[in-house]
């Protein structure tokens, strides 16, 4: 119980009270490889039967979703750079893409926070909201250090990705993951995965893409490691994502102390307001 | 002035989303909240030395405002009509859930004292349940402080250590505003003191937090917006109302009028605290850079 706030977590089913839970599943999206074709995006719509979320042109290259959200489960970022790259390499424009989730925290503050319990970890140790018990209350919304959580004004409830608990369920590769056609997306056991991210790594920079790192795969991490994690060619904060999250409730135990010395001075003060006559 | 910031973001994005909780629910749940607590704990302590017409307005308020303030909350749910489903469950890592109890006991004991104090029936058990909402009240008026903090809003998280205090600062100042406009001047007496001992606490704890004081990483960029935009300007009005309160309280001894002026201007102080805080959590949010840059330091530093 001494990690259940924060910090790395062996077995993140067990410690939420499943025996016998099968392997942590998650996503690796390496986004070396993404060729912006947002065929996640559509494949998570046709399947989750999520609404559409407006069909606004934002101007930002080809982005025209903007963020993750209520309605956005699959979110693929369009960063356009230009940059002086090596000598006699003249300067090129790149064209970053990557496709971004719900990270499925080893500690995620969106379930901490719910009153309700909703949001549950699965037997996958993916967390998922159960809308026949969501309130709305929009919590989780504001716990989220990476925004990914929203709630549908329509709707009153919060949604997010499921990593598509009805069709892992079954055996079945979620539904973005299915449709990627470079495997950008990958989807499996985490260990495996994160082997497979670090052979990955190894060869880009091996090739002299130096530049290329992983985001999310470290347990020792603020969120003690991400079910959903990638690989970065740029910092993070390029992506929209956060350099350094850290999931709230590791402070809790700290703000619940200054809140209860809060208390009793309100309590003190109240009572030494009566030591007077009158 | 902070200067200008260098970062990287995605499109000026922010990367959180932007709390849902809005004008006038929260800000007025956390005002109602305090005021609550802070008069069902002076209502025990005036029932018990004896002083039965403070006791009276404060067990009347500490009813009136709970349930004003449950209310509100309830308001705000994306599904009101599954309120009940706040205690479905007692939840430790949840304020929330937490909170929900202690609101869910706050309210009864209120309700309770008042009826009986009103109704004279059951003098007893109103006693009881007066005095067990001197507990609950405490809890009621401060753990919103938790409430706000244990979220990714920089603007709140960073501030947990001060938002309690300003919280039970304001409420004590809210329950004696209260009380000094409802009670004759003769009865008024702790509610004076409490008045001017909450605004105290309640001007240094947002002094503190508007100078970055207590912060552990860039303090004048995280406390940058509790001295911008909307927030700022609420922040200082509130100050304003909040000394000029504290001047009418100590003159409210010896002039009702100066009572009642006094006890309007505290609650004016403490409403603009409370919308502050939101509205710099609100700003906190939208813009990247209070993101962004603590944690890029962070990292550059480890």
């Amino acid at each position: 119980m001494s990690n259940s706030l924060y910090g790395p977590l062996p077995d993140v089913a067990e410690d939420a009270g499943y025996t016998g839970a099968p392997e942590r599943r998650g996503f690796f999206t390496d986004t070396s490889v993404c060729i912006g074709c947002k065929a996640c995006e559509v494949a998570c719509k046709e399947w989750n039967a999520v609404p559409d979320d407006g069909f606004a042109l934002t101007g930002m290259s080809y982005d025209n979703t903007g963020a993750l959200g209520a309605s956005t489960w699959r979110h693929v970022a369009f960063v356009e750079q230009t940059r002086p790259r090596q000598v006699g390499d003249g300067g090129d424009t790149r064209w970053l893409m990557a496709s971004d989730v719900c990270k499925h925290c080893t500690h995620a503050a969106c379930l901490d926070v719910c009153p309700t319990g909703a949001l549950i970890r699965t037997e996958f140790a993916t967390v998922v909201v159960q809308s026949d018990v969501c309130n709305g209350c929009a919590y989780c919304v504001s716990a989220c250090p990476y925004g990914v959580i929203d709630r549908r004004e329509d709707d009153g409830r919060a949604w997010k990705c499921t990593l598509c608990y009805d069709r892992i369920g079954d055996g079945l590769e979620p539904a973005c993951a299915k449709a990627c056609p470079t495997d950008s997306i990958q989807y499996g056991p985490l260990d495996e995965l994160r082997e497979r991210a670090r052979a990955r790594l190894d060869a880009l920079h091996e090739e002299g893409v130096t530049e290329a790192r992983l985001y999310g795969e470290d347990e020792n991490d603020g969120v003690g490691g991400a079910g959903a994690f990638f690989l970065l060619l740029d910092e993070p904060e390029v992506y929209g994502l956060p350099p350094d999250p850290v999931v709230t409730t590791r402070d809790l135990p700290a703000m619940w102390k200054w809140a209860g010395g809060a208390a009793l001075a309100l309590a003190g003060g109240v009572a030494l307001s009566f030591l007077g006559r009158r | 002035m902070v200067p200008r910031a260098e970062f990287r973001s995605y499109y000026g994005r922010p990367i959180l989303k932007k709390p849902r909780w809005k004008a006038p629910h929260m800000p007025g749940y956390l005002y109602l909240g305090g005021l609550s607590g802070a008069s069902s704990t002076m209502a025990a302590l005036a029932d018990a030395t004896g002083r039965q017409r403070l006791a009276l307005t404060g067990r009347i308020t500490a009813a009136a405002a709970g349930t004003a303030g449950a209310g509100l909350l309830v308001a705000e749910l994306g599904r009101p009509e599954r309120f009940l489903n706040m205690l479905r469950m007692f939840k430790p890592t949840s304020p929330m859930s937490v909170g929900s109890w202690i609101l869910a006991g706050q309210g009864g004991f209120t309700m309770a004292a008042a009826a009986s104090a009103v109704t004279g029936i059951a003098p007893g058990l109103g006693r009881a349940a007066g005095a067990a909402a001197a507990v609950t009240g405490p809890l009621v008026a401060t753990y919103t402080g938790v409430l706000l903090a244990d979220t990714a809003v920089p603007a709140w998280h960073e501030a947990y250590r001060h938002l309690p205090l300003l919280f039970a600062g304001s409420s004590l100042a809210s329950g004696g505003a209260v009380t000094m406009i409802a009670t004759p001047r003769g009865d008024a007496g702790p509610a004076r003191r409490m008045a001017l001992l909450g605004a105290g606490l309640e001007l240094a704890a947002a002094g503190a937090l508007e100078r970055g004081m207590g912060l552990r990483e860039r303090p004048e960029l995280v406390s940058e917006p509790y001295r911008t935009g909307r927030a700022g300007v609420l922040l200082r009005t509130g100050r304003a109302l909040t000394v000029v309160g504290a001047v009418g309280a100590v003159a409210a001894s010896r002039s009702r009028a100066a009572g009642v002026i006094a006890g309007l201007a505290l609650t004016g102080g403490a409403l603009c605290t409370r919308f502050a805080v939101l509205y710099a959590g609100h700003a906190s949010a939208e813009d990247p850079k209070y993101t962004v840059i603590p944690q890029r330091e962070r990292r550059t530093v480890s």
